[in-house]
């Protein structure tokens, strides 16, 4: 970005909170059901209906408050917003806009090793449209309400964000938050993880916020970063050739790498929000907070803490193990049943495992080989009987079988060579076998030398220790 | 606070309302009115009342969190003016 300009950005995320049925019916709410077969009466807005709000929902949204330590309202009351599109059968979402359940809190994010705090103005519950697909129905538009009624919570940052980086890293945050609570699956391909971003540009020392875009439908992670981008070159373009930015709405295409402005009617904006006399004021008791406070799980940066000072690992590879609580809970089972290996079950979690699991597009809980397994392997590390490199054929095996670890050094023969008489042998063997490279390395040639290992080690099948190896043969040349 | 024709053709655009031309003045006149009305309750002294959301002075209960729904797609969509593949069709809306 050009240095003279300062980017503002503050993100509006809508978590689809995991309830079994609606905010505001009994209906469920299972992803992918065929169309309309879970959209009752109350989600079709018939006549005469009326809304029972759900207890989950608002102790989810309870749990979330406690979490980013925010002030939760005594009473909360929800609002009409007003609009007309065929997906929103009442011609009006039951939202929340005065008294919303979550207020004033923060949460901290990491960007280029510095720690940065984003306020949360504000969360409030609110229930999700149906689906309309455009495709060719004879020139119409079809309707899904399965999606009616869903229940949402919209997170609404401060204008905090000062880089696309930043707001990416805000957002990582958030969904690690929200799955660690288990309000939320974090499922963005199933759209129960949204953002739309506020955006806008200043002169650098500025005090004033530039006029702000909105970007909507930004669903991964990678294309937040490249929209806003995208969004903040557009607007200092818009601004340097002389001309303003105007307040809209503007889609992101991930195809084409661009944001375009949505054709927006006029009073798209005038929602005339009012309180929903269908709904009373909902209350929430000192003793309700309290009892959701005592359930909490050890939230994401407090484990990262703990790692660091319990097992000592580096920061780098804390953040890693507790990007989720299913790695981290992983991560400490293999460390428990391997006998406390912290280190060497960071390094194959870390490496290995996780390059594996990538590789097959896999998250952790779907992991082949067991936290007992992976820690079966790390005792056989830990003690020699294998050596590092073997480890990654048995890790193979593992991967691949369902095979022990210990199982598979027996049938395969891997057991290290750790009689040094049976080594030594070997050495003399190759010693004996290359006068060529035994004398380019008295004679200084260091490189030699590899030559050399890598001989007795394919003579001993792997099998024995590398770094021994180097040791005794080194011994055996200077004399 | 008085407001003039064109509030008026706005305000029943947004709702959707259609209202004849010779009409609008006379909406005019009878909103003004009660806009009127609020702006005088506005004047009372309401130091120390707490705002009201609602009139019943009751709180929202909840329920628990089940699905107690089933399907009546086929029954919903007997009066829906066209359906296909399960879902209603709708004049086409482009935004």
């Amino acid at each position: 970005m050009n240095s003279q300009w300062e980017a503002v950005i503050g993100l509006e995320i809508h978590t689809q909170l995991s309830t079994k049925s609606k905010i505001f019916s009994g209906a469920a709410t299972a992803y992918g059901a065929e169309p309309n077969t879970q959209a009752c009466a109350v989600d079709l807005g018939l006549p005469g209906v009326l809304p029972v709000l759900n207890r989950d929902a608002v102790r989810k949204a309870v749990t979330f408050g406690l979490a980013i330590d925010a002030e939760i309202a005594p009473h909360s009351v929800f609002a009409r917003k007003n609009y007309f599109y065929p997906d929103l059968p009442k011609g009006y979402q039951i939202s929340q806009f005065e008294l919303p359940i979550v207020g004033n809190g923060h949460l901290d994010i990491d960007v280029d090793g510095e720690t940065k705090r984003i306020g949360i103005t504000r969360a409030h519950l609110e229930e999700d449209a149906g689906k309309s697909l455009h495709e060719d129905f004879h020139g119409l538009t079809g309707i899904d309400l399965n999606r009616a009624g869903t229940p949402l919570l919209e997170i609404v940052s401060e204008p905090d964000m000062r880089s696309a980086k930043e707001a990416v890293a805000y957002m990582r945050k958030l969904h690690e938050l929200v799955r660690y609570l288990e309000i939320c699956d974090g499922n963005m391909q199933e759209g129960s993880f949204r953002c739309d971003a506020n955006v806008s540009v200043r002169p650098k020392g500025q005090k004033e916020f530039g006029t702000r875009a909105e970007i909507k439908n930004i669903n991964s992670f990678k294309f937040v970063e490249k929209a806003i981008n995208h969004e903040i070159e557009r607007q200092i373009d818009v601004i340097e050739s002389g001309n303003k930015v105007v307040q809209e709405t503007r889609l992101y295409d991930a195809n084409k790498d661009e944001t375009r402005s949505m054709r927006s009617k006029e009073e798209a904006n005038d929602y005339r929000y009012f309180p929903d006399p269908d709904l009373l004021p909902v209350l929430i008791e000192e003793s309700l907070k309290n009892e959701i406070r005592a359930t909490l799980p050890e939230l994401p940066d407090a484990k990262k803490q703990r790692f660091i000072d319990q097992y000592h690992l580096d920061n780098e590879s804390a953040t890693t193990l507790t990007s989720s609580r299913e790695l981290a809970d992983f991560y400490e089972t293999v460390v428990k049943a391997s006998g406390g290996e912290a280190k060497l079950a960071s390094n194959w979690l870390t490496g290995d495992v996780l390059g594996a699991l990538n590789k097959a597009g896999l998250e952790i809980g779907a992991c082949p080989v067991s936290a007992e397994r992976l820690a079966g392997l790390i005792k056989r590390i830990a003690d020699n009987t294998i050596s590092g490199k073997t480890a990654k054929q048995v890790f193979d095996k593992l991967w691949n079988g369902s095979d022990s670890a210990d199982e598979i050094i027996e049938k395969e023969g891997l057991v290290q060579i750790t009689d040094t008489g049976a080594i030594e042998a070997i050495v003399d063997k190759v010693i004996a076998a290359n006068p060529v490279p035994v004398e380019q390395y008295r004679t200084g040639k260091d490189k030699a030398l590899m030559a050399l290992v890598g001989q007795i080690m394919k003579e001993t099948q792997g099998k024995a220790n590398p770094g021994e190896v180097n040791k005794m043969l080194i011994a055996k040349l200077k004399n | 606070m008085s407001l003039t024709a064109n509030d008026v053709k706005k305000i029943a655009h947004l709702a959707r309302l259609g209202i004849a031309e010779q009409d609008v003045e006379h909406y005019a006149k009878d909103l003004s009115g009660v806009l009127e009305l609020m702006t005088r309750m506005d004047q009372l002294n309401t130091d120390g009342v707490t705002p009201m959301a609602h009139p019943l002075d009751q709180i929202q209960r909840l329920r628990e969190d089940a699905v107690t729904e089933i399907d009546q797609r086929d029954h919903f969509q007997t009066i829906a003016p066209q359906t296909e593949a399960g879902l209603y069709l709708v004049p086409k809306v482009i935004d």
